[in-house]
């Protein structure tokens, strides 16, 4: 893999689809993959990312504006002129044909004879040697994600589209699947375009991953960047869970800035937060779970200084082995979550017990207070359920 | 590394205005439809229209025939053939009838109970049909015949003797009754009633009734609750299927009838064929289609399944 | 006690069963009654067993005549129908275009219409047109009412088709042509297949819209119609009984394969 290879890069300009009965799918954006990356659009059902895979494909036909490959213009190649290949929600081999025939079709669509010994590597590659003679309905769901894989492989496509591609099977061979799919694009070093609505899958595979919602892309960044620092609500309770708790800018100190929330005060980096900060105006604080302490009251004393604290009481634990989950009730926010790692369990903290909820102000972020408070939660009890 | 904002209004020399859309092959449509959608129209719409104006003339053979607007063709074949219109009701409705008690359980059994013999059962279903039904129909003479075994067995049963007092049956005969012709139809039919009952009653999920045992139902309250009405579309092609093809029969009756069966299916067949009255064979023909397009219109709403066809 | 239960649980076996066997019945008796030496011009009544028929299928004046020509008209009526009616199904699962109800309301009306109906009506075309009765009036009636069965078998097919295996076929490098004789035509080749064999079946056994239509020209269910007002030769159950056969034979052969292709490959 070369670096000054730009021809993988995918370069979306304006595109946006709107159908003809007047839904918007996508609304204009702008969007570069750089040539050789894994990339991935999470978002939950509806949010136009499959819609941008495809319209990448050639089997959308964009509303306005343009798709690029590298330097070339593909808008209005039909799907079957475009140097990029899909692996299609649920496979969509053609079950007309044995395995060996579903991994040449591309080869001798080009027009390309001998196609025996690629297509056995490429079997080879991903494991299927010794099932090339069967019939995808003989394989099971695993097996027939690596043909459909290696169906698309073979032709050293410029970008590979994955749309869904583990979405049929079980949590564990989704599991192993999602490392070998990150092994293969290692190896073979090509542009992945992965659309998914499973957050812990894009952040296990994507080197870049675009969270969609409504059309747009809300934000985009490294896993670790978008979850620690969401830049909207919707980011922030998609990924993972936030405590957001409602606060009013008070004073600025250096690079802190000091906000009210309830009878208490926070302070929050002003690096990290995406939005504006007037004396007065309200502001979004967050804080993930995991990053908060919890202590008796009791020994409310011993909390070191200059760490945020919030006052409540246990309304529910639950134990699930590597942590305690904790639902704290408390005045600035009902409902504050807190896991806490089971290293040395406190018999204290049982429902009822009053508690210091502590965590230190580098990890909170703050974000527009104008935004829907709730966004992207639904989503992520819809995909639980 | 990777970039992204919100397109600004399309001012980039990148976002092109909007282009017309492709027009990858707009009137594919029409050309795949053309030549069947034709041959529909000019064998099958056309003819229609032309029965109608045929039904409204007068004239004669050697003269030719004329449209007079005579309506009262109409009446004459009514009141002149109003029991063969009424029998051909009566015997295609009984054979239905028969056709959906005799069909459910075979169906019912290659559905749910075949198991490895179901693929057997369905060729032993369709199969006659690879017999001519004339052939077919023609056999039934021999099992029906006056001395043969199934006649001699309905006898000694005193069976015959209700059947002749409901009238179905005359005498000691079989052959050349209402009994005889409604036999005929049924038999010939009830593939029409099986196959469509089958496809709907396969869809239904085994668990279905698993479910409603939980539930406290009894195996035949199931069947009443769950099967049945859930095999509803079955029944209703099936029905329609049976009834429609029954009632425009002219064969079972000319058959294995007698003149005292006679069909509307026969009157048209001998008004055109043999007495050459085409008025009053258009006539006859335009008001059987639409009494069964009556009929059917007015029984697929009240089975709520117009989604059928 | 134990009777009554087991008898309860088979009933619908039993009641399944029986409906079978008034299913085959008469297939039974033709097939016996094709070993008959009938004593006067009707092979109705059982009198003594005989080969002869067998010996001499062809041995009545008229009837292979009409038999082959029954099987030129199923074949031409087949390939019309079919062909013409794959082509509606496609237009109707794959493309929106207007007067889609018209369409589907044409498709259906042939199947809901008795056959007299249809019968009366296009032999009073053909009159009007002036058109020589025959093999060619024969077979348009057969294509008119085949098509819609055809529509019927090959539309089903194609609906439950995922859209997905043409857009793979598109993503892999096969053109629109490609696409449709590679992955279209071979997915929907059961259902075309079943409609072609419907059509045939419809074709060869019609005899109320030939009867109209056919002019001079005998067809084979004609031909048996006419002897059942004349005289029915044996023959004629030797035919009923070879098709029959035939039929079963190749069924369960097509199926034998099949299973063993099966479990070759799995």
């Amino acid at each position: 893999m070369t670096t000054t290879d730009n021809s993988g890069d995918v370069r979306l300009s304006g595109i946006s689809k709107t159908y003809d009965n007047g839904f918007t799918a996508v609304r204009p954006l702008d969007l570069t993959v750089p040539q050789g990356s894994f990339f991935a659009l999470l978002g939950a059902s509806g949010c136009g990312k499959t819609t941008t895979l495809r319209m990448i494909a050639g089997l959308e036909e964009p509303t306005t504006g343009a798709v690029h490959l590298g330097d070339q213009e593909v808008t209005n190649l039909p799907p079957y002129k475009r140097p990029v290949n899909t692996v299609f929600q649920s496979y969509a081999l053609f079950p007309h044909l044995d395995i060996f025939e579903n991994v040449a079709f591309g080869l001798r669509r080009r027009g390309i004879k001998s196609v025996k010994k690629q297509v056995e590597d490429m079997l080879e590659l991903v494991q299927l040697g010794e099932q090339a003679r069967k019939k995808p309905h003989q394989l099971s769901g695993g097996q027939q994600q690596r043909v459909a894989v290696a169906r698309a492989l073979i032709n050293h496509p410029k970008v590979l589209l994955l749309d869904e591609p583990l979405g049929a099977l079980d949590l564990k061979l989704r599991r192993q699947m999602q490392l070998e799919l990150k092994r293969i694009q290692t190896e073979v070093g090509i542009t992945f375009i992965h659309v998914t609505h499973d957050q812990e899958e894009a952040m296990t595979m994507a080197d870049t991953v675009a969270v969609m919602n409504a059309g747009t892309v809300e934000q985009l960044g490294s896993p670790a960047d978008l979850y620690e620092n969401p830049q909207t609500t919707f980011v922030a309770n998609f990924l993972g869970t936030s405590n957001l708790i409602e606060a009013e800018v008070d004073t600025k100190s250096g690079d802190d800035i000091v906000l009210r929330a309830g009878g208490g005060k926070l302070v929050l980096p002003e690096a990290r937060c995406s939005a504006p900060t007037t004396a007065g105006g309200k502001v979004l604080v967050g804080v993930r779970p995991e990053k908060i302490s919890l202590t008796h009251a009791d020994d409310a004393g011993e909390i070191a200084e200059g760490r945020n604290r919030i006052t409540g009481r246990i309304a529910d634990s639950s134990f699930i082995g590597v942590s305690t989950q904790y639902v704290i009730d408390s005045p600035v926010c009902p409902e504050f979550e807190v896991y806490a790692q089971n290293i040395d369990r406190d018999a204290r903290l049982v429902p009822g017990a009053e508690v210091v909820l502590h965590w230190n102000p580098a990890h909170t972020f703050g974000l527009d207070a104008a935004q829907d408070i709730d966004a992207g939660v639904a989503e992520v009890e819809e995909d639980a359920a | 590394m990777a970039a992204v904002t919100e397109a600004p209004p399309p001012l980039a020399p990148t976002a092109p205005e909007k282009k017309p859309p492709r027009k990858r092959g707009r009137m594919v449509p029409y050309w795949l439809l053309l030549p069947g959608i034709l041959w529909l129209i000019v064998f099958f719409a056309l003819p229609m229209i032309y029965q109608a104006s045929t039904s409204v003339q007068t004239g004669s053979l050697e003269q030719g025939y004329k449209v007079t607007w005579h309506f009262a063709t109409y009446w004459d074949a009514l009141s002149e053939y109003w029991p063969q219109f009424l029998r051909s009701v009566l015997y295609a409705g009984a054979a239905t009838v028969l056709c959906l008690l005799l069909g459910y359980p075979l169906a019912y059994l290659i559905a749910f109970r075949a198991g490895r013999w179901r693929n057997l059962i369905m060729i032993l279903v369709i199969a006659p049909f690879f017999t001519s039904f004339l052939i077919r129909t023609l056999a039934w003479k021999t099992i029906l015949a006056d001395n043969g075994p199934v006649v001699h067995t309905l006898n000694s049963l005193h069976i015959l003797d209700l059947t002749s007092w409901i009238g179905w049956t005359a005498g000691d005969r079989v052959l050349a009754t209402p009994l005889a012709v409604v036999c005929g139809l049924t038999y010939n039919f009830l593939p029409f009633m099986i196959l469509p009952l089958y496809t709907s009653l396969e869809r239904i999920d085994g668990r279905l009734h698993e479910a409603a045992g939980d539930l406290y139902a009894k195996p035949f309250t199931t069947f009443r609750k769950v099967t049945f009405p859930l095999s509803m579309p079955g029944v209703v092609s099936g029905t329609l299927l049976t009834f429609i093809p029954a009632a425009g029969d002219y064969v079972n009756a000319d058959l294995l009838g007698s003149t005292d069966t006679r069909m509307v299916g026969n009157v048209i067949q001998t008004q055109f064929l043999r007495i050459l009255d085409y008025p009053t064979a258009a006539a006859l023909s335009f008001i059987l289609m639409a009494a069964i397009l009556i009929m059917v219109t007015f029984y697929i709403r009240r089975s709520g399944t117009e989604d059928l066809v | 006690m134990a009777f009554v239960k087991w008898l309860k649980r088979n009933l619908v076996v039993i009641a399944g069963l029986l409906t079978l066997g008034y299913l085959l019945l008469p297939n039974v008796i033709v097939t016996v009654f094709s070993f008959n030496k009938p004593k006067g011009r009707f092979n109705y009544e059982w009198q003594q067993f005989s080969l002869d028929a067998w010996k001499q299928p062809c041995g009545v004046a008229g009837m292979c005549g009409s038999l082959s020509l029954s099987l030129q008209i199923a074949i031409w009526a087949t390939i019309g129908a079919t062909v013409l009616g794959t082509m509606i199904a496609f237009a109707l699962v794959r493309y929106r275009f207007r007067a889609r109800g018209a369409v589907n309301s044409l498709i259906f009306l042939p199947m809901a219409m008795p056959e007299v109906v249809m019968a009366a009506s296009l032999l009073t075309l053909f009159l009007n047109m002036g058109a020589q009765l025959g093999f060619y009036t024969i077979l348009i009636a057969h294509i008119m009412f085949c098509l819609s069965f055809v529509v019927t078998a090959v539309k089903a097919r194609v609906m439950s088709m995922d859209p997905r295996l043409e857009q793979a076929a598109q993503d892999l490098y096969a053109g629109p042509a490609q696409t449709f004789l590679r992955v279209t035509l071979p997915i929907a080749a059961p259902g075309i297949a079943a409609g072609a064999l419907l059509a045939f079946a419809l074709s060869f056994d019609d005899f109320i819209i030939t009867n109209f239509n056919a002019g001079s020209t005998v067809t084979f269910p004609m031909f048996v119609w006419g002897s059942a007002q004349r005289g029915t030769p044996v023959q004629i159950n030797v035919i009923g009984t070879t098709m029959f056969l035939v039929a079963v034979l190749l069924v369960l052969t097509s199926m034998v394969i099949g299973n063993r292709r099966n479990k070759q490959k799995a």
